[in-house]
């Protein structure tokens, strides 16, 4: 066995087992953090399949984005934990024998369809071969619009949530800085004219 | 060598496992987002292996896309989620149900 296989099927068990934590487990913290682990394994099996590129942007983008935003969540909700795990045990059999058949299926058509006889792993690229200069080279040539359809649909997204979850808190203090500047004299200061009441004598 | 179909029938058992997550945890929304982020990861596993044996960058390309939607979709779900929760106070699946008729 060499060292690629060895790599390849150590990180597929974790990735695996990670997976299964992620809807098993009862923290929803746990699971987020699990789910980490599990975008880090699948991170290092993209990295022998030479797609370095994708293998750090997940990394960086699901790991270091992604999940911060679900952990965010996770411990901004305050989560009655037993009501939403009501039903578990229930749908565990018919989840497990739904999913078993499933990916028996799967299984069965990748196995047969795509023997190794047929696709056999091409010669690994030069030492001085780059993934990413080949990766923009396409999406700046090949695949250009699609790629500024892709920042558009990030650009809405930004709006989307932004202007979701924006509120006017009508319970906080704030002053209108345009009233504030416009304001003279006249607003805030009144000259009362009044007879000397004489004074005390010192 | 590792053979292309063990890389198939890992992303099958992660689509599996998200699909069974989706079953067992279907009053979370929270852990059900998750379950959807394990099936595009499954998805994007099988793409990049193909992407690799066929010896073609295109499907590389079409997971860079999956991940920009993706990202998009998790960062809408999620204000939705927190809308939710300032409004109704639960996240239970089963109690979101005033558009009923």
């Amino acid at each position: 066995m060499t060292f690629v296989q060895l790599c390849f099927y150590f990180f597929s068990a974790v990735l695996v087992f990670a997976a299964g934590m992620v809807v098993t487990i009862r923290n929803p913290v746990k699971s987020a953090l699990f789910l980490v682990l599990a975008f880090f394994s699948a991170a290092c099996i993209w990295i022998t399949l030479e797609a370095e590129f994708l293998a750090i942007v997940l990394v960086l983008v699901y790991v270091g984005a992604v999940m911060v935003l679900f952990l965010f969540v996770v411990m901004m909700l305050d989560i009655d934990l037993a009501v939403l795990r009501a039903g578990f045990a229930k749908y565990l059999p018919v989840g497990s024998v739904i999913a078993i058949l499933l990916v028996l299926e799967i299984a069965l058509v990748m196995v047969n369809g795509f023997s190794s006889a047929d696709y056999t792993l091409p010669a690994a690229h030069a030492a001085d071969y780059s993934n990413s200069k080949e990766l923009g080279r396409l999406i700046y040539t090949v695949y250009v619009y699609p790629f500024e359809i892709a920042a558009i649909i990030l650009l809405v997204a930004i709006i989307a949530a932004i202007t979701l979850t924006m509120r006017r808190r009508p319970d906080s203090k704030y002053i209108n800085p345009a009233d504030q500047i416009k304001v003279n004299r006249e607003d805030r200061l009144r000259i009362v004219k009044m007879k000397s009441e004489g004074g005390q004598k010192r | 060598m590792i053979p292309l179909s063990h890389y198939l029938v890992l992303g099958a058992i992660l689509f599996g496992i998200s699909i069974v997550g989706i079953f067992l945890n279907r009053k979370n929304v929270v852990i059900i987002l998750m379950s959807i982020e394990l099936l595009l990861l499954a998805v994007n596993m099988n793409f990049v292996a193909f992407s690799r044996y066929l010896d073609d960058t295109a499907g590389q390309i079409f997971v860079f896309f999956i991940l920009t939607v993706a990202a998009a979709e998790a960062a809408i779900g999620l204000a939705i989620l927190i809308v939710l929760f300032r409004s109704r106070r639960t996240i239970n699946v089963e109690e979101l149900d005033s558009l009923k008729g």
